[in-house]
């Protein structure tokens, strides 16, 4: 039984890290600050819930578990809030979506600047 | 001799993983001419710094590094460069030249030195088999604090750290006496806005302080028995005053935590600390000796399970005397860090006002 | 080969000190040569931690006799290895190092406060804070002094 449990929590964990190495890419391929910070949060959230869980399947049922379901609790209290604010902070400082349906750039300025995130 | 368990264990090869990262980070700060991507790297390097020291299986100075490193010493930096404008260098080739020749030529011979230095983890070097080893048998008996760090940092070494908890004070003050105690009439109010975009943020901080602050103390009073102690608690503390001033304004938050108040606890720390020490003399005993924190006929009225060991009745005195300089060391610390935050956001306001008025 | 990656870390702990020296040394702003004075004294705190590590060893927060934790930590260890050089059964790291680098790195962001703040009134007399700029503007104003003495 608790070697399943170790398995499982092995599986959660190795996922998790394969979540994180995903937003990594993410955050280095996406083309502006808005997709990028989507990478990122990804890590955070996905990425770090699943390590957690599978460290806490494989401690068990102890005050190991406790903390690191705490730990989680305040990952989830604040990442999503740092991203919020990273996000609003961009906007504030005039970047714009370079996709989707928001872009607000013109085709002739995108031209201008082909790639990097300072938008004009 | 014994050889090591295994030259190339799943440690050693995460530690060298993260050894690459710092030098890849430290490149990076080398290289940018941005003073902002410097700061967020150089915030990015003690972060990566606090997992490798994990891995060294330093947990307190891991928790340090991280709380101060990525917080406190960011948030300075960031107000240093509001403050001088954030200008970018713009520096020739040839001045590179003879510092990049230099610092080669010093770190070849480092290196060259390292070679002579012990393994990694060789548990006979001579820093862990005589006075490191001699602490670790030592201090349970003694001191009675499971966490040896805390023991050998309030306990043999007291005197050492009252010594750093007052350069830290003095840091604090120089500060204050170079920026200001914060900004002389009361910081303009916010311009008002349309719309208020930081909702979320305000929303969640009022949820985060009071729980930060929490953190602070278990941290502070969790510090015999695990990672923790009056450093990390005091600056952790201050953080959370400091996101108060980062999300609701200068202004509200220097009516709550006013500076004179912040002013005095700093000294209130070290005098705390400090007086400890004289208590221990009055009872006589040495300078911060703990053992004699209370007077000998008043020990022996206290029961012996109130502290769970009857067999050493007098780690009373020294549970205490750790518990209450560590109180000293988290007033000093809290209060430095948030003078020193003060100052430069107290000359950032009186900068602005002195734009808007010119 | 195993000599390399034992000794990696003076290695990377000498690089890095010099990645600080370097900007320390090369750049003329006073800013950034603070941020070389703090990479250069981490990479001090971190070659004292690296002394202090013991292979197999266990953070140094003394585990109680005979805790399941106690269990864990000897059953995948040599018995001659812990019986050398472990304390009532368990490997610890040396915990000297970590009492010094700990109240170092306190005292490390007070005095990068101190060096700030100087660099902030450097900026506020001179209107710079570039060492160079500076300098010249140091000898202008002596000269102007001295031509109107």
């Amino acid at each position: 039984m608790t070697d399943m449990l170790s398995l499982i929590g092995g599986v959660c964990v190795v996922a998790g890290t394969a979540l994180s190495l995903i937003g990594a890419a993410g955050l280095l391929r996406f083309p502006d600050v808005y997709t990028r910070i989507h990478a990122a949060s990804i890590t955070d959230t996905g990425g770090a819930s699943l390590v957690l869980l599978g460290l806490c399947l494989i401690a068990g049922l102890s005050l190991t578990a406790l903390k690191l379901a705490f730990v989680w609790f305040s990952i989830m209290l604040t990442t999503p809030v740092a991203a919020n604010a990273l996000a609003n902070a961009a906007f504030g400082s005039g970047h714009r979506p370079r996709i989707g349906a928001f872009q607000i750039m013109r085709t002739d300025e995108r031209r201008k600047t082909s790639r990097g995130t300072e938008a004009p | 001799m014994i050889a090591l368990p295994s030259s190339l264990n799943a440690n050693l090869v995460i530690g060298i993983a993260l050894l690459v990262m710092l030098l890849v980070v430290a490149g990076a700060i080398v290289r940018t001419r941005s003073l902002l991507a410097a700061i967020i790297l150089f915030s990015i390097y003690s972060l990566v710094s606090a997992v490798w020291l994990v891995v060294m299986d330093a947990a307190d100075v891991a928790f340090t590094e991280a709380v101060i490193g990525a917080g406190v010493s960011t948030i300075v930096l960031l107000g240093a460069i509001l403050l001088t404008r954030g200008e970018v260098e713009k520096p020739g080739w040839r001045a590179l030249v003879a510092p990049a020749l230099v610092c080669a030529g010093v770190g070849g011979l480092l290196i060259y030195a390292a070679a002579g230095l012990p393994a990694l983890g060789d548990p006979a070097s001579p820093a862990n088999a005589h006075v490191g080893r001699a602490y670790l048998e030592a201090a349970p008996k003694e001191i009675g604090a499971p966490n040896i760090v805390t023991a050998v940092l309030a306990s043999y070494r007291g005197f050492d750290t009252l010594g750093e908890t007052a350069v830290i004070f003095a840091a604090g003050i120089g500060v204050a006496l170079m920026l200001g105690f914060g900004p002389h009439a009361s910081p303009l109010p916010p311009a008002a806005t349309i719309g208020d975009h930081h909702v979320v943020l305000r929303v969640s901080a009022k949820f985060l302080i009071p729980l930060i602050a929490l953190f602070a103390l278990y941290v502070q009073f969790h510090g015999d028995l695990g990672a923790g102690g009056g450093f990390q608690a005091g600056v952790i503390m201050a953080a959370a005053i400091i996101l108060h001033a980062l999300v609701f304004g200068l202004r509200d938050t220097m009516m709550a935590v006013p500076p004179r108040l912040v002013r005095s606890i700093a000294a209130l720390g070290v005098l705390l600390y400090a007086g400890v020490g004289v208590a221990c003399m009055l009872n006589g005993g040495a300078f911060l000796d703990y053992d004699y924190l209370f007077p000998p006929a008043f020990e022996k009225q206290v029961p012996g399970w109130l502290l769970g060991d009857p067999e050493h009745a007098h780690h009373w005195g020294q549970h205490f005397g750790i518990l209450l300089i560590e109180l000293g060391v988290l007033l000093t610390v809290a209060a430095t860090m948030l003078t020193i935050f003060y100052g430069f956001a107290g000359r950032t306001v009186e900068a602005i006002r002195q734009e808007r008025g010119a | 080969m195993s000599f390399i990656l034992l000794h990696f870390n003076y290695v990377a702990v000498a690089i890095l000190m010099m990645a600080g020296l370097f900007v320390v040394v090369s750049s003329s702003n006073l800013i950034k040569r603070m941020i070389g004075l703090a990479i250069f004294q981490t990479s001090t705190g971190l070659l004292y931690i690296s002394l202090g590590k013991v292979s197999s060893g266990t953070a140094a927060i003394t585990v109680d006799a005979a805790s399941p934790e106690k269990q864990a930590l000897a059953n995948h260890l040599d018995p001659a290895y812990v019986a050398q050089y472990g304390v009532a059964g368990v490997v610890y790291s040396n915990p000297l190092p970590h009492v010094l680098i700990l109240t170092a790195i306190v005292v490390g962001v007070a005095t990068l406060a101190v060096g700030l703040a100087i660099a902030v009134r450097v900026r506020e007399a001179f209107g710079s804070v570039e060492a160079d700029e500076i300098e010249v503007l140091s000898r202008l104003e002596s000269a102007q002094a001295g031509s109107q003495a």
